[in-house]
Formats: C-alpha cells, structure tokens, sequence
C-alpha cells in the first residue's frame, strides 16, 4: 500500500512588507517559511492509515527549490519514508496549475493507492491544487474532508466532507483517490528531535520536470490593501483599553 | 461565444444564496449571463434561479438528487466547450473547490480563487485576491487564455433580487455515475449553547495560547455577560467544540458586540462574523486582518486587557 502525501513549505509574511522591483511579488527577504498547516494533518492521516492497514509506504512529495526540502525532512521526521522534490523556482507564489503539474509528473509513476493534499496553502489560498492533481492524473477526488475509512482491500474509502456550517456530507469514493485533507482531522504527532535529527541525513530525490506549461495566472501587481475604514484606536494603556471595552458594552448592549 | 456562465449551487432542494452573489458579479463582467442548473430535478431551483440579470437558464439532467463531484465536472467541462464563456463563475465553496480547478485544468483556461474583485483590463479579465496570509492582495491576468474559471469570495457581491426573465431550456449531456458518491449528510452534533443567538459574543483564537487558558476566558465571559465562542484553531486543536465555532465551516454570527482577542482574521472567520454590530479587535500583530473589520483596535497583548476586564467586571 503506497500513500502519496502533497506538501508545501509556505511563506509567511511578517509585519513589514515590500515588494520586488517588478511589483509582480514580496520581496523574499520580508518571508519567513514553514511547512503548511495543512499537510501534517495530510501527513498523520496517511500515517495513521499505514498503522492501521499494517504495512506500506507514505511518500512526501513537493515543488519547489532547495529551500522547500525543509518541509520535506519535517515529513521525514514525523515518519514519512521517502521524499522527493520536484525542482522548481520558489513555490510560493506559483499558480496552482503549475504546482499540480510538477506534482503529477513525480506522483503518476509512483501508483499510490491514495494521495493527500492540504485543503489549501495557507499563503495562496487557493484550494485548487489536489482538485488540478486529480484532474491532471484521472482520479476521483474529494476535497475539504475531515474523515477517512480506507479499505483497502474493496479499494475505496468513506469520507466526510465538511460543508459550509459545518455538515458533513458522507461520500463514497473509489480510490485510488485525491483527497484534501481539513484541520482538526487528527493530532498531528509531534517529531523527536532523535528523528529530526535523523531527517537531516535521509537523502530527498529530486526531479527535474522540464515540462513548461501556461500558468493559470500571472500576478499583475502586488499591493498592500488600502485600509478604507480603519478602526479606531482604543489607545496603548491596557487598563485604558479595558474600560473603553466596557464602556462599549455596557452602550451598545443597553 | 461570449458572456458569463454561473452554476448554480444548492443543497437538499434549496438553491443557496452564492447563486445570486454569482450573478450580480456576473451582470458586472458582461452579458449574456447564463445559469445552469446541474440537478436530479431542476424545476423548483430554475425558478429559484431565475433572478434578475439572468439571461438565460440552462437545466442539465443530473442522476443524484446532491452534488457529486464528477457529474458536476462532466457538465461543466461539456456546457463550457460548447458555449464559450468568456468566464464561469463559481463560488469559493466546498463543493466548487472540487471541481473548478479540474475544469480549468482540463480545458486550459485560467484559474484564480477566492476572487474579491473583478475588472476589465486592456487583454482580458482581472481578478483581485489576497496572498501570503491575506497581508497584501494582487492583481492577476490570463493572457490569452480561451477563458477563465473564477471562485468568488462569499458575502462580497450583494444577492441578485428575485424576479428576472431568463429564457429557459434544457440540455442533454451524457453523465458518468461519479466514482464519488453522496451517502448521507449529517448534521452537526447539537449544541448545549446557540452563539448565532448572543447579543454579546467574546470570542477566542490561537493567541490565547494553550488549552489551559479556556477556562479563564469562559469565566471572563461569564463575568461580562458575553456567550464564549471561538476561531477555528481552537476547534481543531480540540480546546473548544464546534458548537462555539465563528467562521464559514462553523456558525455565522451577528452579535451586537463582537469581541475578538487574539484573533488574527482568516478570512474564512470573517465571512462568519464581518455583519456584526460593534466589533472590538485585541491583538499584538498590527497588520492582523481584524482590524480591518474592526470598529475599535487596541495592539496589544490580550492577556495585559483581560487582567484589566477582570477588575471591572
């Protein structure tokens, strides 16, 4: 039994922003990088499914550059069994397509029996990427579920699917299949620093898709939003803030 | 062909409100704004959809009475070879992220989500949308792309008013039994409070810090006569039950005051919260998406006011 999991090393942004020359992009000295929440919940889930059928391989697979092999050894760490890289520039701010592109080029001859994706990166925020995946690679797909029966035997799955205002729809899938896995599906485990150390010297594939393809999009220009109607300020004194808060109350309540 | 193609979306029998937020963004783009109704039995929903802008209603005969991913795919991709579309619109859903972006994919048209702005530029459409954690937004464009597949942000565009004159008709497409299938739906467990019924919400995200804190805040509440309800994390973290979830995969709230500590704004929480009356942001990051909701902003650490709410209350 072989599970593919999708990850992503996110950028995220701290207080301070400016942007590249172009304005097509922030500046990268203005990002800090992290795997993306998401995927170790992606991660337990194909974990905890390889637990329980008893035997068989997670994989973690990304796009990106050098830099990106960090999310890769967190994978490791926790208890994935092999990685690979699909090279490629900064992934960051890369279009979806793109990304499902280099994922399918490393992930179609690998055969899983299941594939993870994060619901979304939390920088992009596009919720496209493993739905692109499956299209790309012919599968059946669901997204946004927050539960996983796998048998593997019958070779499908019954998942939950959580809808807007939290119902679930309970959908029958064969597999194998993409899903896209929510938050707060599990726990993820945490790693021992014996195994982050260990990850370091696992050795990562790297492929080299020399596919070019049109993008989905391309960014214009970047901005910072312009604040229409900002708040106002309840000061910098907490006891100040405090009775302003209660002051608030105590109107708008009356 | 040209104009602006929207799928309708609904849920057991009834069509949900992104339809007619589809189709006031759609009348912006340009018509002809088409509407198609992929369901078991359309009739009830074409005359829900039949909204003013709507141009046309396009009824596509589905096996399973709920959405099921491949249908949905197999139609889509269909009505969009055959008709062209400048754009298709869906919304930024659970259902649409499943399959939008393979429809694009397939097809080689362009692709964003979570669009919040939509405009004409000199070689095609624009579509405004937020990036790295929703600290700035950008701008993107598709070049020559034959067409573009666009999910919209919720709540954004206004609904579309009853009472529109769309010529109808139906059309014939051969659909696959999907390999995903509907069950059952259930609902969310019941809840022991109803936070959608609080004139006075408090609510609590991932600053607060550990699990260990909860209980402080939910006397805190107590004490100021608030309902405690929380972000996600929370949730997810297993802190806090879904029940006091604020957000799109929890419960929509409009309270009238809305007290937010250490909340950063995912923009999936404002969409849940955004209509309340009064809304009172505490949070150490400046740049948090709060306070771009907020009525009343203090940058500072939650812990330093709730120890002063604490003595007042």
């Amino acid at each position: 039994m072989k599970i593919v999991v999708c990850v992503k090393q996110v950028a995220i942004l701290g207080d301070e922003v400016e942007f590249t020359s172009d304005e097509r992009d922030v500046d990268e000295d203005y990002l800090e990088f992290a795997l993306n929440e998401w995927d170790s919940y992606s991660l337990e889930a194909a974990l905890l499914i390889k637990e329980a059928v008893g035997e068989g391989e997670v994989v973690a697979v990304t796009v990106g550059n050098e830099d990106a092999e960090e999310a890769l050894r967190r994978c490791l760490a926790m208890g994935a069994d092999r990685a690979v890289r699909v090279a490629a520039e900064a992934a960051h701010a890369a279009d979806p397509l793109t990304i499902a592109r280099g994922l399918a080029a490393a992930i179609g001859p690998e055969d899983p029996d299941l594939i993870f994706a994060g619901v979304q990166s939390s920088d992009s925020v596009q919720a496209a990427t493993g739905t692109m995946l499956a299209e790309l690679l012919g599968l059946p797909r669901v997204a946004v579920v927050t539960k996983v029966d796998y048998d593997h035997g019958a070779r499908r799955a019954a998942v939950h699917r959580e809808l807007e205002g939290g119902l679930l729809d309970i959908v029958d899938v064969q597999t194998p299949a993409v899903l896209t896995i929510q938050t707060g599906i599990n726990q993820p485990r945490y790693a021992t620093l014996r195994a982050i150390k260990q990850a370091k010297e696992k050795e990562i594939a790297v492929l080299e898709d020399a596919a070019v393809v049109p993008p989905a999009y391309r960014v214009r220009r970047m901005f910072v939003p312009t604040k229409s109607e900002s708040a106002e300020s309840l000061g910098d004194d907490p006891g100040e803030v405090a009775r302003r808060i209660a002051e608030l109350v105590r109107v708008r309540l009356s | 062909m040209s104009g602006t193609l929207i799928v309708a979306e609904h849920l057991q029998g009834r069509l949900s409100d992104v339809t007619g937020e589809l189709v006031s963004a759609a009348v912006g783009i340009g018509a002809p704004v088409t509407v198609a109704v992929i369901a078991a039995d359309p009739g009830a929903l074409i005359d829900a959809a039949d909204l003013q802008g709507v141009d046309e209603i396009v009824a596509v005969r589905a096996g399973a009475a709920e959405f099921e991913v491949d249908t949905y795919t197999e139609a889509l991709a269909a009505l969009v070879s055959e008709r062209r579309p400048d754009a298709v619109l869906l919304g930024f859903t659970v259902n649409s992220m499943s399959y939008g972006p393979a429809v694009a994919a397939r097809l080689g048209l362009g692709f964003a989500s979570d669009v919040f702005a939509i405009s004409k530029g000199g070689d095609g459409l624009v579509a405004t949308r937020a990036f790295y954690g929703s600290k700035v937004h950008g701008d993107v464009e598709f070049g020559n792309m034959p067409g573009v597949v666009l999910l919209l942000r919720r709540t954004v565009w206004p609904a579309a008013e009853a009472g529109g004159g769309a010529a109808r008709s139906e059309t014939e497409i051969a659909l696959p039994t999907s390999r995903a299938r509907h069950v059952e739906f259930v609902e969310a467990p019941a809840a022991d409070v109803d936070i959608t019924a609080a004139d006075f919400l408090l609510s609590i995200g991932r600053g607060i810090g550990g699990r260990e804190n909860i209980e402080r805040f939910a006397e805190l509440a107590k004490k100021m006569g608030a309902v405690l309800s929380v972000s996600r994390p929370l949730v997810d973290a297993g802190w806090a039950p879904s029940a006091r979830q604020v957000g799109q995969s929890g419960k929509t709230v409009k309270p009238k005051v809305y007290l937010a500590l250490g909340i950063s704004g995912a923009v999936q929480h404002l969409a849940g919260m955004k209509a309340s009356g009064t809304i009172i942001a505490v949070n150490t990051d400046p740049e948090a998406a709060i306070f771009g909701v907020a009525d009343y902003a203090a940058v500072m650490d939650l812990f330093e006011v709730a120890d002063e709410l604490d003595k007042l209350f």
